[in-house]
């Protein structure tokens, strides 16, 4: 059971992964991005992390994709045009990313003792996350929240429309 | 095979981590060969995805060892919810930063009018 629904889902990660290169149109990509994300989240279920599933949905598949789409919209984001682009990124990129993949290949599938993951193991709770979250590492969490009301400053300054300032001087 | 040894049927953890490996590795071709903002900043999110994918995987495996073979496995039980609250912080920075990433992007095309990567090459205009 567990093993077909990793391949399925698996296999609907990389689809989409793959997709996302093959299209040309930005809100193609983003649409099979929610289909990674999403096949992520029932993965994320199959290794017990039922909140990380949840949250994966909630906040990538949903709240970060929605802010995608809505600005591939916005800014009214056509075909992209197929130039040859930098050719050191090709030359050297390329190969150097099918290098690493090999290696970590090569780590990952050498790496004795691994063990297996079934369903029958049980999943860890959002009782047990939020326990050690809101006591051990209470300080961390609300550093986060001053990282986001940055965050939420700095997008209103970078996108505020400042109305008839010329563009360029 | 019959109905309960398909339920028993085990994945090697380094399938999951091999996936990860993938899908990480097709972020980073993306971030290479797309000739659009926004689809170069998908591929970045691809990447994130990819390395929490492992996160988890591996805090799966702190609470999951076999505790006949090791007792120190069983004191390590936190380890593995941390391992869950670290892919919880890299979600709120990558929520951050998607963002004022996308701020950046609509301020870009505000002065540019374009979101090929290849005519935005200068900081200031």
């Amino acid at each position: 059971m567990h093993l077909i629904l990793f391949l399925i889902f698996a296999a609907f990660c990389l689809a989409g992964a793959a997709n996302l290169l093959l299209q040309s149109h930005p809100i193609n990509s983003a649409l099979s991005l929610i289909v990674v994300m999403t096949s992520l989240a029932v993965l994320y279920l199959l290794l017990g992390a039922e909140f990380l599933a949840a949250a994966q949905i909630i906040v990538y598949a949903g709240a970060i994709m929605v802010l995608f789409v809505f600005v591939v919209m916005l800014l009214n984001a056509g075909r992209e045009d197929r130039t040859r682009g930098s050719r050191a990124a090709r030359a050297v990129g390329l190969p150097a990313v099918v290098a690493i993949l090999a290696v970590l290949a090569t780590i990952i599938l050498r790496a004795q003792g691994l063990g297996g993951v079934a369903l029958s193991q049980g999943i860890t709770t959002t009782e047990e996350l939020s326990r050690v979250l809101f006591s051990e590492l209470l300080l961390p969490f609300e550093v986060t929240s001053v990282l986001i009301l940055i965050a939420i400053l700095g997008a209103v300054a970078l996108a505020r429309n400042d109305g008839e300032r010329p563009a360029a001087k | 095979m019959n109905f309960s040894s398909l339920l028993q049927q085990e994945v090697p953890v380094a399938w999951y981590l091999l996936l990860s490996a993938i899908l990480f590795s097709l972020g980073v071709v993306g971030f290479l060969i797309k000739r659009n903002l926004i689809t170069v900043f998908m591929s970045i999110e691809l990447m994130l995805n990819a390395v929490n994918l492992s996160f988890v995987t591996f805090a799966h495996q702190w609470l999951h060892c076999d505790p006949l073979l090791s007792q120190a496995c069983m004191l390590a039980q936190p380890h593995a919810v941390r391992g869950q609250i670290f892919v919880f912080f890299v979600m709120v920075v990558a929520a951050a930063e998607a963002a004022v990433g996308l701020a950046i992007i609509i301020a870009v095309f505000r002065t540019r009018a374009t979101l090929a990567v290849d005519r935005i090459d200068l900081m200031k205009l």
